[in-house]
């Protein structure tokens, strides 16, 4: 049951993963890229970790995103041409599918040799926001304070670039 | 087990069903309402068998006849608007809204026949951070909805609306910070349990005795999220025609009004269940009533139950109705102002009211 | 633990259904006669008075930067809400030189000016 739900999961996700690149519409590819961070949160879910998959859709897919679509928007980008040179096309898509089969093959390789166990059973609380809070804010106190630096970097970063020559 | 995911699906059509319909009596509440503030009749023309009574009903007007009106105009669809984000755009204004309401809990537990049913369509743990990430996904409504339509005045709209939006949704998530801090849970019934206490065996201590500030920031940031009156300027009634919805006719104008009125159900749910104790009665407790001077009073359960969803609505509707008094008696913020609020007053205000709080808990208790 | 999620999923889809008839209600209800007036978009009355989409302020970039970062620093703030009373005062002072920090961003860009005009 869990098997069969995250399997239609995986094929919803890799569509639109798929959606994302391949859609010569930079507004429906973004808006695209929002259904697959959802469900990358409803992976996450599955995986027990709820307040991670909360936070994801508040910051990733309903801030990050809008932003995105904000870029979208200001600069007015219009649909990909369809290049007027069908042989490069097909050039890239190759070099892109291929790629992308030989990472694919390179992580099942990967994932299916190592010598993984039954993963031992989560432990109760497991995901929970008060078990990841208590070790965010005792063990991982100074990787959160730097993630504080960052932010400050990211809000000073663009005021000084837009306000650049004012 | 396929008993519990028939309760599940119940309680889920139970809430959907909710938030719609107080959407629709709303809507009715708003015009009446509108016409006594304004000191006029409102709408009262539709009659019902052609003149057979002798009196107008508006409320037939409002509840039949304009969803009909709805019904049956004509989609139209601006030549170069891109049609499939046109029906995307209508569908993420609403659809956010009304599943947000899915983590309020309702009413306390049912017990039948043996089942203890919670009263929450989705007992979740981290409830709150569920509402907060419904409401972040409501801006793609506004924002697809001005670009889907290739109008320039739409698009301008749009973004300002959900600049708007997004401003105001930190004050938001700052307010429900201080709420939290109080209650020391995300679960949200755990919040209507925990308002359940009185102090002094007499006051009732729901949120607002503790966090009075977090309460007006909720309220102001609603009132900006659902982008009413004075924030309406992204709608701008008499100023962009309507601003980013201006491009749709029929139901899908239809679906942009109702996902105003959601969001004020949804607005004040969110409020009721954190500040003024969601389903919780006065010394009701689940046995009865347990009235100061120690006097019990005997109650039988389902009574109870009933008590309460009836208390949570009342309230609802109350705080819905205060948002409406508020929309025809403000006026309009102009749309620096309105930024200047969000960023430059509540923001720093929800700030200090969060340190404050952890400062005095921590330091006092 | 997750039979949490089946009243969300069912939420989802009764609210999906109901809000995408509702929404396609009108394309397939409703008549359609086609004129080349109503394929022009509204503008008071006037003709259509050039491309739609042009260029915007950078302004509107810089509010949604903005609110990215104070989302995240939102974000953290939620699980400290949580435990904060546990953490006592070392937690206290973890939070608040990060919130510090971030006072110090909104101050930044306060007088920078990022904040007015809009």
């Amino acid at each position: 049951m869990a098997t069969l739900a995250f399997l239609v999961l995986a094929a919803l996700l890799v569509g639109s993963a798929l959606a994302v690149v391949l859609h010569p519409n930079p507004v429906k590819s973004a808006m695209a890229l929002v259904v697959t961070l959802f469900l990358l949160a409803v992976v996450f879910v599955l995986l027990e970790a709820h307040m991670i998959a909360a936070l994801q859709i508040i910051v990733y897919a309903g801030a990050i995103m809008v932003l995105f679509l904000f870029v979208i928007m200001l600069l007015n980008l219009g649909d990909e041409e369809q290049r007027a040179r069908p042989r490069r096309r097909v050039v890239v898509h190759g070099v892109a599918w291929a790629a992308g089969a030989l990472l694919a093959v390179v992580l099942v390789r990967l994932v299916a040799g190592a010598p993984l166990g039954r993963p031992a059973p989560a432990p109760e609380g497991y995901g929970s926001a008060a078990l990841v809070a208590r070790s965010l804010f005792t063990d991982y106190v100074l990787p959160f304070e730097l993630a504080g630096l960052l932010l400050l970097v990211a809000v000073i970063g663009p005021v000084v670039l837009a306000k650049r020559g004012r | 087990m396929w008993v519990d995911v028939g309760i599940a699906a119940a309680k889920a059509f139970a809430v959907v069903m909710l938030v719609l319909n107080m959407s629709l009596v709303l809507l009715w509440v708003e015009r009446k309402g509108s016409a006594l503030i304004q000191d006029r009749i409102g709408a009262n023309r539709a009659n019902v068998f052609g003149g057979l009574l002798p009196f107008n009903l508006g409320i037939i007007n409002t509840l039949i006849a304009d969803p009909i009106k709805l019904l049956t105009k004509e989609d139209l669809i601006p030549a170069g608007a891109d049609r499939v984000l046109h029906f995307v755009a209508p569908f993420l204004a609403v659809f956010p809204v009304i599943v947000t309401f899915a983590a309020i809990p309702f009413g306390d537990v049912l017990v039948i026949g043996g089942r203890t049913i919670e009263l929450q369509a989705a007992a979740l743990d981290v409830g709150v951070l569920y509402v907060l990430a419904m409401s972040s996904l409501a801006v793609y409504g506004v924002v697809l909805g001005g670009w889907a339509t290739n109008s320039r005045w739409s698009l301008l709209g749009a973004v300002r609306g959900s600049a708007q939006m997004i401003s105001y949704e930190i004050a938001l998530g700052l307010g429900l910070v201080a709420a939290i801090m109080t209650f020391g849970t995300l679960d949200l019934q755990e919040i209507a349990r925990a308002q359940g206490a009185h102090l002094w065996g007499v006051v009732p201590l729901w949120g607002i005795l503790y966090q009075p500030v977090a309460f007006l920031i909720l309220l102001i940031a609603g009132f900006a999220e659902s982008k009413r009156v004075p924030f309406d300027l992204p709608e701008g009634e008499s100023e962009l025609v309507a601003g980013y919805f201006t491009e749709y006719s029929g139901m899908k104008q239809a679906a942009f009004m109702l996902s105003d009125f959601a969001e004020v159900v949804v607005v004040a749910g969110l409020a009721t269940t954190l500040f003024f104790g969601a389903w919780q009665v006065p010394f009701l407790a689940r046995d009865g009533w347990h009235l100061p001077g120690g006097v019990f009073v005997a109650m039988p359960h389902l009574a109870v139950v009933a008590l309460q969803i009836a208390a949570f609505t009342i309230k609802v509707f109350a705080l819905c109705c205060f948002q409406i008094l508020v929309r025809w008696t403000l006026p309009r913020y102009r749309y620096d102002h309105l930024m200047d609020l969000g960023w430059k007053w509540l923001l720093p205000i929800a700030l200090a009211n969060v340190v404050v709080t952890a400062v005095v808990v921590v330091l006092v208790a | 633990m997750l039979d949490q999620y089946i009243g969300v999923l069912l939420t989802f889809l009764f609210a999906g259904v109901i809000v995408a008839g509702m929404v396609s209600a009108s394309a397939l209800l409703a008549g359609r006669r086609h004129s080349p007036v109503k394929d022009e978009v509204f503008e008071c009355g006037n003709p259509s008075s050039g491309p739609a989409r042009g260029r915007f302020p950078v302004h509107f970039y810089l509010v949604a930067i903005l609110f990215i970062v104070f989302d995240v620093e939102v974000v953290f703030l939620y699980p400290w809400a949580i435990v904060f009373r546990e953490l006592g005062v070392p937690g206290l002072v973890a939070m608040g030189l990060f919130l510090g920090i971030l006072a110090f961003g909104l101050f930044y860009e306060w007088k920078r000016g990022a904040l007015a005009w809009e």
